[in-house]
């Protein structure tokens, strides 16, 4: 399989998930109209890395803004990214927030009480988004 | 009309509107409304996360007018119609809008009004990680989560009307003050 690079634009994220090394990072804004469009080769693409992961897979999430559109198909990606563990490979979730964001680690804290992946909550200066 | 013009901009200036919209909707439409609101908010409003929460509510209730938004039997209905008002206030922020619906859908979306206003803060989040988990996909992936996440950012109670326009339709018009 082949890494999976998009770069991101106003309304969706800079995504590079990349097989070779298990590091795979989700950037920017997520705030698409239509967003089951705009995810789909991403879980896609989650779903066949999976069957024949890295050891170690860490997952970035540092995104500013994201919509409700983007919210479940988020959800479908680290649904995906738990079969990973299932096999016994080490995953990570690391959802960086920036620091005056509470909204923000609240909405990981919320997807680490569904998803069994351990996430490590990471305080950042600012999310470097695109505007 | 024209001796008009600065009653309506005085209005405008009394009421201290930020961004008022009216009109068809298009994806790059709603893409340069937000980016106004966004460098406006850059300007006014010092307060961080009061900016990305009227941000935040702004998004998902233009969001909202592009996705629930067609006048059915209107001859220019190619495009979501809808009004935006975002306004400043003492205590923080009001974004208003207005879309038209379909009659047989005002009371479901009443209810679901109804129970997201019936929530303390923790049973609002408990709810939103319900609605997130309950692998539901609306025709846009959001699937019920729009207006429960508006009421998180607000803090309020989300204010909501409907104007029975005929038999088969009604403006919908919702109130989200977001306050720090």
């Amino acid at each position: 399989m082949a890494a999976l690079t998009l770069e991101g634009t106003p309304k969706t994220p800079t995504v590079s998930f990349d097989d070779a090394t298990g590091l795979l990072e989700l950037k920017g804004r997520s705030i698409p109209e239509n967003s089951i469009e705009f995810y789909k080769p991403l879980i896609d693409w989650v779903d066949r890395y999976a069957r024949d992961p890295r050891p170690k897979t860490v997952l970035h999430v540092q995104l500013e803004y994201f919509n409700t559109s983007s919210s479940k198909c988020i959800l479908d990606v680290f649904k995906k990214l738990e079969m990973v563990r299932v096999t016994g490979n080490e995953v990570t979730v690391h959802w960086h927030y920036e620091q005056d964001d509470e909204d923000m680690l609240e909405a990981g804290e919320d997807y680490r009480a569904i998803i069994n992946i351990p996430f490590k909550m990471i305080q950042i200066e600012e999310v470097d988004g695109q505007k | 009309m024209i001796d008009r013009v600065f009653d309506l901009y005085d209005e405008l200036e009394k009421q201290r509107i930020m961004l008022s919209f009216k009109g068809g909707l298009s994806p790059e439409l709603i893409t340069a409304l937000l980016g106004i609101v966004e460098r406006k908010l850059d300007v006014i409003e010092p307060d961080g996360r009061m900016r990305k929460r009227v941000f935040n509510v702004a998004m998902e209730c233009l969001q909202n007018l592009y996705l629930h938004n067609t006048r059915p039997g209107s001859e220019n209905a190619t495009e979501p119609q809808g009004v935006i008002m975002i306004a400043h206030g003492e205590q923080g922020w009001t974004v208003l809008t207005g879309n038209f619906m379909s009659t047989a859908e005002v009371s479901a979306l009443k209810a679901h009004l109804d129970r997201v206003n019936g929530c303390e803060p923790e049973q609002l989040r408990d709810l939103y990680k319900a609605t997130l988990n309950d692998g539901r996909f609306g025709p846009a992936g959001g699937g019920g989560l729009g207006l429960i996440d508006i009421a998180r950012k607000s803090g309020r109670k989300l204010e909501y009307g409907f104007v029975p326009l005929d038999g088969s339709n009604a403006f919908f018009s919702l109130n989200v003050n977001v306050t720090a």
